[in-house]
């Protein structure tokens, strides 16, 4: 029967489709593995709602599961269980050496403009916290842009949600 | 009726073909914004509010036996229950598409905030999660209305679609919007059977589905 742990190392192999730098585990969607004899029931959080990642993710992990000689069971969460603290540090570091800003951490409250337009996210090339918002929005739902007034550099910053 | 009373179904079609149709707008100005960031921005918003639609209708399959798609594209023009805010056509008049974005967004933070409190733990899940996207949806909405809230055309057309915006809304819900909007509520206009300018969406928007063979895998 195969254990819980070759299940998680198992997810663990998987690339973000979108962000490949960072694993399904790095990210934080996978909420619970469960192994019930022959049939491994994973609890899926996704990230946004309306990222077209999603379905792949879900097909790879039953395919990991597959792998391991057993029946995946993929539930998904439509609850907010996940959100961007649940990104574990290596995936964090892993994401500030790709060029991508790691998210700030959840306040007690949502994110506000000013605090956004503040110069306090740090460049993630320069390490700079000269920066400014260019925009809300970016290549895709979990990204805005930004641009380093130090090193010239615009990058992607990964929204806090 | 008071939306804690509304049944589920209802109030996850009315929510969701709001987003929905509101999503297909906001996309029609990918490629043609004023500019690059906004073409980004309004692509972007366009992709969070079509996936909520996506979420929701999935709860209302379940509860009816049928699947999202089918609630997406299956239906007739008369069958959507989208507020006829979301339904106006409104490229490419920049003033009227920011107007609607402020009061849209607005008037949905409200629906959300009580639907979060909705003794339907799934419900509220999910309301949680949309909440957690549309922060920005409104943060973006913000910088707009403090760049545009003196000009004279976006006032009028705050003007003209102030009643639409309480459409979005169930009639207890209103004054909380009147009140954060600071405007007076007046009559509504209310849900309705869609009209002409939704028909030639709905034609758009099904036409790929409805020429596909039975059984296609999407």
């Amino acid at each position: 029967m195969v254990t819980e742990a070759a299940v998680w190392g198992a997810l663990a192999e998987i690339p973000d489709p979108e962000i490949p730098v960072i694993s399904l585990v790095d990210l934080g969607v996978v909420k619970s593995v469960e192994v019930q004899a022959e049939r491994v029931r994973i609890e899926f959080t996704p990230t946004f709602m309306g990222c077209p990642a999603l379905e792949v993710m879900r097909r790879q992990m039953e395919d990991a599961v597959t792998g391991l000689g057993a029946e995946p069971v993929v539930d998904v969460l439509l609850d907010d269980s996940w959100s961007t603290d649940r990104i574990t540090a290596e995936g964090r570091e892993k994401l500030r050496k790709a060029g991508f800003a790691p998210p700030a951490p959840r306040a007690g409250a949502p994110p506000t403009l000013l605090q956004l337009q503040k110069p306090v996210h740090r460049c993630p090339y320069c390490g700079s916290t000269e920066t400014r918002l260019d925009n809300l929005f970016g290549p895709t739902p979990c990204r805005s842009v930004r641009y380093c007034t130090s090193c010239k550099q615009p990058f992607e910053q990964f929204k806090t949600i | 009726m008071s939306a804690q009373a509304q049944p589920r179904t209802e109030l996850l079609l009315d929510l969701a073909d709001d987003e929905l149709i509101l999503g297909w707008r906001n996309s029609e100005w990918t490629g043609i914004a004023p500019f690059l960031e906004e073409d980004v921005a309004f692509s972007s918003i366009a992709q969070n509010e079509i996936g909520h639609a996506r979420a929701l209708y999935g709860l209302a399959a379940a509860d009816l036996g049928t699947d999202a798609d089918a609630l997406a594209f299956d239906r007739t023009p008369g069958e959507y229950r989208c507020a006829p805010l979301v339904q106006l056509r409104l490229v490419p008049d920049w003033a009227r598409t920011i107007a609607r974005h402020v009061l849209y967004e607005t008037a949905d933070a409200v629906r959300i905030e009580r639907l979060k409190e909705h003794e339907d733990a799934e419900l509220a899940g999910i309301a949680a999660k949309i909440e957690r996207e549309e922060v920005y949806h409104r943060l973006h909405a913000q910088m707009w209305l403090e760049r545009l809230r003196d000009e004279e055309r976006y006032a009028g057309a705050v003007e003209e679609l102030w009643p639409y915006a309480l459409g979005v809304l169930s009639p207890e819900l209103r004054p909380v919007l009147a009140e954060r909007v600071g405007r007076p509520e007046v009559d509504a206009v209310d849900r309705s059977a869609p009209g002409e300018e939704f028909a030639a969406l709905w034609d758009e928007m099904t036409m790929v589905r409805r020429s596909a063979t039975v059984g296609a895998q999407w």
